[in-house]
């Protein structure tokens, strides 16, 4: 089963993986840098759910925040980059399994990326 | 433990001093998560809720952030060793996501404190279930499903590549299901409840199981991030040191797992779980949480 392709594919996914952990991460640490360099005196009431600001929870406003160098924006930018890697490898997935001529397995990622995007675009 | 949080609060404590508590603890969940394999978040959770005094949703959301670093980050280091089988591991996010899908969407639905007395009993199931050794001789005479599904393959041993096959896919399916609403709805990898479907239900190699699983888990916690986020669970101020600290704690402690004797580790830690878990339940049930 495990073919030249299925291993090149395994290397492949594995440093995309490790790319998109460590870009993610380098834009939270610098938005957590910035975020405690402006902000000043108490930490904010994390004992009561408020939720957040209408700007920092969808995708449009958050990348015009980091447009702006607001600190928590860029943070959740990080963020956003880090939930695009398991993303990313889904799409890559289906691209190998294409090159694979393996049907069955294109329909079984299309609907796990389905569900993904469900996730980030729909509102409930 | 119930004095102690008091000088984390507002105004006493600067929000740098907050900001670097919160990174070091993490960091430390991490390292334990990684050296026991339960995962960094079971251990941020209860500490960021019994210690710090977070509300639950935002150390929920906090968590789940951390979950999808740090399993992104060992699954980088996992897949080239070929342990990790991509066709099973993607056949079972589609249970893992649609259920990751409806945890988030009952997070909303359920009380905190439901919440709180799940995520007791979640912890002490992980802490049972890591105490347990697996020894479970992989079977190749595939099913007819596993054979049309493809979820077969193989994986080196010493004596040369072995062939194994899945055994049981519904069943498999459906735990992987509840492991995912378990994830959305408490924003933990519940990496317990995926070894329970694919070691014990559908029979795959140790080796196998773990790493695929670990796999997983960075896909099933990004389906229910995006309602997290939308729903403003994730505050920024807190999930970047969360975020930050586990990861470097986990990268850590699987470097140290290599070389240490974790046994010991392993039954301590499972007492402390306990033990959180009990305070989660109890937190819950007076209403504290």
């Amino acid at each position: 089963m495990s073919s030249q392709n299925d291993i090149k594919m395994d290397i492949a996914i594995g440093n995309m993986l490790r790319i998109g952990v460590s870009v993610a991460a380098a834009v939270v640490l610098t938005g957590w840098i910035l975020y405690l360099i402006h902000a000043h005196g108490a930490v904010p009431d994390y004992r009561h759910f408020h939720g957040q600001p209408i700007l920092l929870t969808n995708i449009g406003s958050i990348l015009r925040g980091v447009g702006a160098l607001d600190s928590r924006s860029i943070i959740e930018f990080g963020i956003l980059l880090l939930i695009a890697t398991p993303v990313a490898r889904v799409i890559f997935c289906i691209a190998a399994f294409a090159v694979q001529r393996d049907w069955l397995y294109i329909l079984v990622s299309s609907i796990v990326l389905a569900v993904l995007i469900y996730s980030l675009f729909f509102r409930t | 433990m119930r004095e102690f949080p008091r000088s984390l609060e507002g105004n006493l404590v600067g929000l740098s001093t907050f900001a670097v508590l919160v990174w070091l603890t993490s960091l430390l969940a991490g390292l334990l998560g990684a050296l026991t394999g339960l995962g960094g978040g079971v251990v941020i959770v209860p500490v960021l809720a019994l210690l710090f005094h977070v509300d639950l949703r935002y150390a929920i959301g906090a968590s789940l952030v951390s979950v999808i670093a740090t399993s992104s980050g060992a699954a980088a280091a996992y897949v080239r060793e070929g342990f990790s089988n991509v066709r099973i591991g993607i056949f079972l996010e589609v249970a893992t996501t649609l259920g990751a899908l409806l945890g988030a969407y009952l997070t909303a639905k359920i009380s905190t404190h439901a919440v709180a007395v799940l995520f007791g009993a979640v912890l002490i199931y992980s802490a049972w279930s890591s105490l347990q050794l697996k020894h479970v001789e992989p079977t190749h005479h595939p099913s007819v499903l596993a054979r049309k599904l493809k979820l077969i393959g193989d994986y080196p041993t010493r004596s040369g590549r072995k062939e194994y096959s899945a055994e049981n896919v519904p069943a498999g399916f459906g735990i992987m299901f509840v492991a995912g609403t378990i994830s959305g709805l408490l924003g933990i990898g519940s990496g317990a409840v995926k070894v329970l479907a694919m070691d014990r239900a559908m029979k795959l190699p140790f080796k196998v199981s773990t790493t695929t699983s670990n796999f997983m888990i960075g896909v099933t916690a990004a389906a229910s991030a995006g309602v997290y986020l939308s729903r403003g669970y994730i505050a920024p101020g807190l999930a970047a040191p969360v975020m930050l600290g586990v990861l470097i704690g986990s990268l850590i402690g699987s470097r140290l797992l290599v070389k240490m004797q974790v046994r010991v580790l392993r039954m301590i830690f499972a007492v402390v779980i306990v033990a959180l878990g009990l305070e989660m339940i109890l937190s819950g049930f007076t209403g504290k949480l």
